[in-house]
């Protein structure tokens, strides 16, 4: 009958509703439910996976294990790293391919991991830092080996 | 006890006694004015708080936390923020059309708060047909509205107005009807009678059935003639960025954001003052044993927090209405007040009058 | 950028809706006549974040061009990354280990709900409700959280590589998905309470958007689009990759053909996929998860075509390779592309608003269509 569909409808549809109101109104009453995280307040501990940004490990002695190969700046799709070689000359006088400069553009970086893969030696890997953002852009672009740092012994 | 009552009436008769008739009403039209702008600024500050505090814990969220204790100086933040912003005119906008606006819809929500009972005898004007005026004057705001929507020269701004100008006009009906079944109870148009009328019980226990009915098309009309999720029509943001007022920016449009939110006070306003009895204290009837002394109890809570409790409560009430649901579409907007509130609206009133000549109610 | 439109000759409104408009999802451009309240015609135009991708591709090896799809379709980027690698690996006809395929088909289907969800909570603001969006995210989080374990990124992943996976699953990984399958199906049910069945939301959705199954296939829609239309076209069925033909799961059809009908689809493929992940998760094979593969992988001469099922439907890659180092062609088949062409179809005499809430439906990445 039309009328009884027409208050049934009515009825159903006020349910319905009032569903909906009962659930909004159960997280309103109840806090603990909330997931907001304070962030500069309450710092997030990224897993040690998490790529933040492209890091060279250097050991106490400062020494490094990259051995300007330039595989991982091969292996990058967008040239955000650039190896700059020298010649190091061996004690017995021979002269050897070593790193002068590992230049990594931040701002370039998609943080794919590629690099890190292709990395025969294991010599740079990925940070778990993300807050990167700075007035100048030139602040970007790092040298990732330190000042005098050296290659490690043994690391071919 | 204390009552603003006797306040309100000192300073009349001093100003009376010091004054001539003439310059006491302008000095008291003046105070009140300088009440009314600062009521006005405090509600805003404080309903804009509120949604955005209700919203964030529906929403599982904390919500302004910041600024201030509790974030508390969050609104007054955002404030002075708008302040400070340039007030954009588009190009080939009507520019008189265009200033004017704002001020229109704001000065409309101003007008409504004259025959508000915020308490026993804080009223500023007590007109008999109170009621009337209210449905009146609150029609009017749609003016403003349109007025925005095609000054703007933007074409979600008219699309925006030109809605809500069909919906304001289809919901005026349904609240008109609403409030007219109650006056079927109480008689009068006037609000300090109407409220008197609750002394021993409000409207909403008293007038049972058709009561409640018409309390909820009530408050869905005025949901509507808010403009307030789920029937922001006007403003739509997923389809029409932000409706009539899309291209008002600084100090204007936060003339329409508070007149937005004091609508929404004084519509709830006016849902206490008719079914919950405004400052009215909660009475119970004479038959009932004790109800003198529970009533007398009862009456040392103040006639203001009574009046702001319930308000509030009902302006909770809407906010929870928008933060659960979706939003019609207009058509189904109109179907909604023309298929099934205005229909019930009348049944109801006819219903209201039958039990009000059989004397039904309590 | 955008030119002058005022009213079309039979004096009808025309405007724009975005690039920049909140309900385009990203930076869509349509170009809408409306009489009055009624949607008469509505054309997209895209090129507005067009990066150039595929051209961008010619340029990289077979090791670096997989991760530049991620920035196609950001929302299932893992499966983005799948399709190119299957692509690869067919033409090196490597193959990947158990393991590895294992963790891929976990992967991607936590990848799905995650699109899902993102598109469940979307959509809801586009008919007007805001809280569903918070809501979605919850459970969202907790997946972005286990990728980000597992893969090292919440959403361009860049997890897959041609032979397998780059890493093996995080130790966590098992027990993290247990307490989201947990924490998952607690909150299912609100999905439910909160949107689908509203009556406001189901009348938003009835009956608006049709389009006939004849007329999805015509348009080239895939996914839940086209199912919704009741065609079957889940390459996992029909095509089976990576080990979909070893789990059980339903191909979910609905027959509605309009906005509901596609809302539910992806409602029931929500369940459809932790039923999968729910099979595999104790199931994960002992042994390699990737396949020793040359440093520098060099495809044969000849043209390669493979497909996967994304979350918004298919996704095929298309290399022609010249058996040098690049491709020398690559052309993806987004499913977003040929979707939103059947807009203007289902939109045609509807209102302003179902123009939204369709569009909501179709799950919409922009990124995806213009690449
Ligand atoms: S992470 Fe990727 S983009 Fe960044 S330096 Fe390494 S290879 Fe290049
Ligand atoms: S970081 Fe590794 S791959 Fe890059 S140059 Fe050094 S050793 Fe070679």
């Amino acid at each position: 009958m039309f009328l009884v569909d027409y208050i049934k409808t009515v009825y159903n549809g006020v349910t319905s509703l009032l569903k909906g109101m009962r659930m909004t109104g159960y997280y309103f009453t109840h806090h603990k439910e909330i997931i907001t995280q304070q962030y500069p307040d309450v710092k997030q501990v990224l897993p040690e996976r998490f790529r933040g940004e492209v890091v060279m490990t250097h050991d106490e002695k400062n020494e490094h294990r990259c051995t300007g190969c330039t595989a991982c700046e091969l292996a990058c799709p967008n040239a955000t790293i650039k190896i700059v070689t020298k010649f190091d000359i061996t004690p017995d006088g021979k002269k050897k391919k070593a790193l002068d400069t590992f230049v990594y553009h931040l701002e370039l970086c998609t943080m794919c991991n590629l690099c890190i893969v292709a990395c025969p030696t294991d010599a740079i890997k990925m940070a778990q830092s993300f807050e990167h953002s700075v007035y100048d852009r030139s602040l970007l672009t790092k040298v990732l080996n330190k000042p005098g740092s050296k290659l490690m012994e043994g690391v071919e | 006890m204390f009552s603003l009552e006797n306040l309100t009436h000192i300073i009349d008769h001093a100003l009376n006694n010091t004054f001539n008739a003439t310059i006491a009403m302008l000095i008291e039209m003046v105070i009140v004015g300088i009440c009314a702008i600062t009521l006005f600024a405090v509600l805003g500050l404080v309903l804009v708080f509120m949604e955005r505090k209700v919203s964030a814990y529906m929403q599982i969220r904390l919500g302004p936390n910041r600024v201030g204790y509790k974030g508390l100086a969050q609104t007054a933040a955002d404030t002075l923020k708008l302040v400070i912003k340039e007030g954009f005119t588009p190009d080939n906008a009507d520019k008189f059309l265009f200033n004017l606006a704002p001020f229109l819809v704001m000065i409309i929500a101003m007008m409504l708060l004259a025959p508000i009972a915020f308490t026993k005898g804080l009223q500023m004007w007590d007109l008999n047909i109170g009621v009337l005026y209210l449905s009146a004057v609150s029609s009017v705001s749609v003016i403003g509205i349109l007025m925005a929507g095609w000054a703007s020269n933007n074409k979600y701004s008219l699309i925006g107005a030109m809605r809500s100008g069909a919906q304001i006009v289809s919901y005026e009906l349904s609240a008109g009807l609403a409030v007219l079944t109650m006056i079927v109870f109480t008689g009068s148009l006037q609000i300090s009678t109407i409220i008197a009328s609750q002394q021993d019980g409000w409207w909403i226990f008293k007038g049972h059935i058709p009561a409640i009915i018409s309390f909820v098309i009530f408050i869905i009309a005025v949901t509507a003639e808010t403009n307030r999720a789920p029937f922001d029509m006007a403003e739509a943001e997923s389809e029409l960025t932000a409706g009539f007022h899309t291209e008002y920016s600084g100090m204007r449009f936060a003339l329409f954001f508070l007149a937005e939110y004091v609508n929404i006070f004084i519509v709830c306003a006016i849902a206490a003052t008719i079914y919950f009895g405004g400052w009215m204290p909660f009475h119970i009837s004479h038959s009932i044993p004790f109800a003198d002394l529970f009533n007398k109890g009862m009456d040392f809570i103040p006639g203001v927090l009574w009046f702001t409790g319930k308000t509030f409560a009902l302006i909770f009430l809407i906010m929870w209405f928008r933060w659960t649901f979706p939003r019609l579409r207009i058509d189904q907007l109109l179907n909604l007040e023309w298929k099934y509130l205005l229909p019930i609206g009348m049944f109801n009133l006819l219903l209201a009058t039958a039990i009000a000549i059989l004397g039904w109610y309590f | 950028m955008i030119e002058e439109v005022g009213t079309s000759p039979e004096g009808d409104l025309i405007i724009n809706v975005g690039p920049q408009h909140p309900s385009t999802h990203g930076v869509l451009h349509l170009v809408i006549t409306l009489n009055g309240e009624t949607v008469k015609n509505c054309e997209p135009h895209l090129g507005y974040i067009h990066r150039s991708i595929e051209k961008m591709c010619e340029s990289l090896s077979y090791r670096q061009f997989i991760y530049v799809t991620s920035r196609m379709d950001y929302l299932s980027s893992h499966i983005n990354n799948q399709g190119c690698s299957l692509t690869v690996e067919k033409a090196l006809q490597i193959e990947v280990p158990e393991r590895g395929k294992v963790i891929r088909v976990l992967m991607a289907e936590l990848t799905r709900m995650a699109s899902h969800l993102l598109w469940w909570g979307a959509l809801g603001m586009d008919v007007g409700a805001f809280t569903p969006f918070f809501h979605a995210f919850r459970e969202r989080e907790v997946i972005n959280d286990i990728m980000e374990e597992t893969c090292g990124a919440r959403l361009t992943m860049n997890y897959i590589v041609p032979g397998g996976v780059m890493y093996d699953i995080h130790p966590n990984f098992q027990q993290k998905v247990k307490d989201f399958i947990t924490l998952f199906k607690s909150k299912i049910d609100e999905y439910d309470t909160l949107v689908t069945g509203n009556i406001i939301f189901q009348q938003r959705m009835k009956g608006v958007g049709y389009i006939s199954g004849e007329d999805a296939l015509s348009y080239g829609c895939t996914g839940p689009v086209l199912r919704a239309s009741g065609v079957k076209c889940d390459i996992r069925k029909i095509a089976p990759y990576d080990g979909y033909e070893k789990v059980q799961f339903e191909e979910i059809i609905e027959t509605g053909c309009d906005s509901y009908a596609r809302y539910l689809v992806r409602m029931k493929e929500l369940k459809q996929s932790l039923s999968i992940i729910e099979q595999l998760l104790d199931n994960i094979p002992e042994g390699e998860f990737q396949a020793k593969t040359k440093a520098v992988l060099k495809l044969p001469k000849g043209e390669f075509y493979s497909r996967v099922e994304t979350a918004r439907g298919e996704f095929g890659v298309y290399i022609i390779s010249e058996g040098g180092l690049t491709p020398y062609r690559i052309k993806f088949r987004s499913p977003g592309f040929s979707n939103l062409s059947a807009l203007h179809h289902m939109t045609k005499g509807s209102k302003l608003g179902d123009l939204v809430a369709t569009m909501g439906t179709l799950d919409l990445v922009i990124p995806d269509i213009d690449r």
